[in-house]
């Protein structure tokens, strides 16, 4: 008993996402909708009002032909640590609705316990949480298909990508069951990195050495976005284009040409 | 008609005129209670706001309703703890007027909130780290506070005083009111602080962050500052509407001059603490972040530097120049000039500290965010605005709320 009782290593799960190998296909959005049970209406024409937990962005360099180049961007949850877990929407949330977990590094979202008042989506300089403006409804029949290992949300609460965080209890779960503390690297993915045919998302814990995203976040063409804010955000992106770097991030015109860093 | 409720020895217009006052108000306000009970059970999507806005005209109208209603706090501060005790003449009706202020504040959140059934869990889960935590607690406190203030007003009503219990009770909580307003006045100071925080901690939004002390930022303290010094000028502007509406003189000018005079020097303190904030933020704060200034003011259909300027010239530095010379305070076009620019520079601030917070693009990528509200979120906005008449007017009719009323207007025979 005292020995299930130890603590294993604190885990930093976290995503490195290759935008040279991304095409833009959007199975990764598709896959997330699908595995976390997010809502949609019929209209979705106005993407403000959209709820996708993961959303391609489309960045251009802004030349025209033959220059012009365009790179597609998927913004998951960032799960930022900020200083010591204390990420920009945990801190301001009043009901303690938003938890950091040092255990695993992932931000969660309690909706049972957010009242809505969306602080934590102005504090969120990503754009990744999203509130219910509508109670959820699905085409009929097609709540037969809900996943369920994950609770649908109601109306008036907020929602965020969790890293698919079910898939880790469950892989958890099934350690335990065969006296395990540590997850192989494969036994926890999300269900976007699954899903993605070029294999743009690799997903893993960043404190382990066995763990692919482990070297992959210290390649020199590796950044994350909006660093300078101090979000401290565990996703990071590789591209081996510098105005799409520079897109990442702030920069007075003074400063010169964005140069990758090691982490 | 209701002769035996109104107030001796003071002069009040006609039954007909006061309910067609209260009926023509009771429209807007049933008009507002309907968008209100409309979002209740349609939910937010009555509104205009989206997954980028957040915070949108509500809050800002919560954020300007308590910046406004800071004229209660600081008159009871000002009387009761630094001792200026002609402000007695005002204090009645600045409690009031925190009174609705105040109230408004808490139905406006109640009508914002995605899960109003849930909104005690502000309390029971509390969040230490979290600003909107400390508002929540001082607010309702602080409105507890007001609601006491209240009271002995409401039993002055001449038949109520007829009653011994309530004649004495008033009496005995008059004693005592001074400890209520230095209560108002410590709990004015954090919650009026954190609502500044709220925006002033968001170190993902390089508008509204600022730097600070401890686990203040500075707008913790601008936010309390600018209440202190336009709450006031707040007061005296609904004090000279209700004396044109009820066509006579409430208040003597030397009260009024004397409550301009101390929030002339607050405003012209707290804009020079606002602009050296300003003029920080801006050449060292967001260049951190990788903006410039301009960054926040261009490339977008409404906010530039207009705004700026009307917040911190017009809104500040104009009314505070006024409001501190004799000669300003004296003329009477130019004191309600200066209490409508004092008015206005301080909502102008709380509406760029919530709206353009988040019309401001954060990631390179992304174009600015652009909103206009919903009928519905202005009815429930303007519905304040219909209360608060409605309870002003029934107040002023039959409380005496003004003590130097029946001097300044007397009344050689009572009609019967």
């Amino acid at each position: 008993m005292k020995k299930a009782q130890e603590h294993t290593a604190p885990k930093k799960y976290g995503m490195v996402i290759d935008l040279d190998k991304c095409t833009g296909c959007g199975a990764c959005m598709v896959a997330c909708m699908a595995e976390n049970n997010i809502p949609f209406r019929e209209d979705e024409t106005d993407k403000n009002l959209s709820t996708t937990w993961l959303r391609v962005y489309k960045l251009t360099n802004g030349k025209k032909f033959p220059d012009a180049d365009v790179c597609y961007l998927p913004r998951p949850c960032m799960h930022c640590e900020g200083h010591h877990g204390h990420s920009p929407c945990v801190s301001v949330c009043p009901a303690t609705a938003t938890d950091y977990s040092n255990e695993t590094g992932i931000v969660s979202q309690i909706y049972t316990r957010c009242f809505g008042c969306r602080y934590c989506m102005a504090a969120c300089p990503y754009h990744v949480r999203y509130f219910n403006w509508w109670d959820p409804v699905w085409p009929e029949g097609m709540e037969k298909m809900l996943n369920p290992n994950v609770s649908v949300r109601t109306r008036g609460v907020v929602e965020k990508c969790s890293f698919c965080f079910h898939r880790y209890q469950i892989a958890m779960e099934k350690a335990h069951y065969e006296g395990r503390k540590e997850l192989a690297e494969d036994e926890y993915q999300t269900a976007c990195t699954q899903a993605c045919p070029a294999n743009a998302i690799v997903f893993g814990d960043l404190n382990n050495p066995d763990h692919a995203v482990y070297r992959l976040k210290t390649h020199p063409d590796a950044f994350r976005l909006l660093e300078r804010l101090g979000t401290n955000p565990k996703v990071y992106y590789i591209t081996s284009r510098e105005w799409v770097r520079r897109q990442g991030d702030n920069y007075l015109e003074n400063e010169g040409k964005i140069a990758a860093k090691a982490h | 008609m209701d002769y035996a409720l109104i107030p001796e020895g003071r002069k009040r217009c006609p039954l007909w005129q006061f309910v067609l006052f209260i009926a023509v108000a009771g429209v807007v306000l049933l008009w507002g209670v309907y968008a209100m009970f409309l979002c209740w059970i349609k939910g937010l999507n009555q509104t205009n706001m989206n997954n980028a806005y957040g915070f949108a005209l509500w809050i800002w109208a919560d954020l300007a309703v308590i910046a406004l209603g800071g004229g209660a706090f600081f008159s009871g501060f000002l009387k009761y703890i630094v001792g200026k005790d002609e402000l007695k003449n005002l204090i009645n009706y600045a409690v009031i007027i925190g009174f609705i202020c105040y109230s408004s504040a808490l139905l406006i959140l109640a009508i914002d909130i995605g899960q109003p059934l849930r909104g005690w869990f502000i309390f029971w889960h509390a969040n230490v780290h979290s600003m909107l935590t400390e508002v929540a607690f001082c607010l309702s406190v602080y409105f507890a506070v007001l609601t006491i203030e209240f009271i002995p007003l409401i039993l002055e009503n001449r038949q109520l005083d007829k009653v011994p219990f309530f004649h004495n009770l008033s009496h005995n909580m008059h004693h005592i009111m001074a400890v209520f307003a230095a209560t108002g006045a410590f709990l004015s100071f954090f919650h009026q602080g954190s609502l500044g925080g709220v925006a002033g901690v968001l170190f993902g939004r390089p508008f509204g962050f600022r730097e600070g002390v401890l686990i203040w930022p500075w707008t913790f303290f601008l936010f309390t500052w600018s209440a202190a010094a336009c709450g006031p000028c707040f007061t005296i502007l609904v004090t000279k509407i209700t004396e044109a509406v009820t066509r006579k003189k409430l208040v003597k000018d030397n009260v009024i001059e004397l409550l301009a005079k101390i929030s002339g020097w607050m405003l012209l303190t707290y804009i020079i603490a606002k602009i050296i904030d300003t003029w920080y933020w801006a050449v060292v704060t967001a260049p951190e972040a990788g903006f410039t200034m301009m960054d926040f003011y261009t490339n977008n259909p409404l906010y530039g530097l207009w705004i700026l300027f009307l917040e911190i010239v017009l809104g500040g530095v104009i009314p505070a120049l006024i409001l501190i010379t004799p000669a300003g305070r004296k003329n009477k076009a130019l004191l309600l000039t200066a209490a409508v620019l004092a008015v206005i520079g301080v909502c102008v601030n709380r509406w760029v500290m919530v709206l353009q917070v988040l019309a401001v693009p954060v990631m390179p990528f992304e174009s600015w965010f652009m909103y206009s509200p919903s009928w519905q979120e202005v009815a429930t906005t303007i519905l304040p605005i219909a209360y608060g008449a409605i309870l002003i007017a029934i107040a002023h009719r039959y409380l005496p709320i003004f003590p130097q009323e029946p001097e300044l207007n007397p009344v050689e025979q009572q009609a019967g």
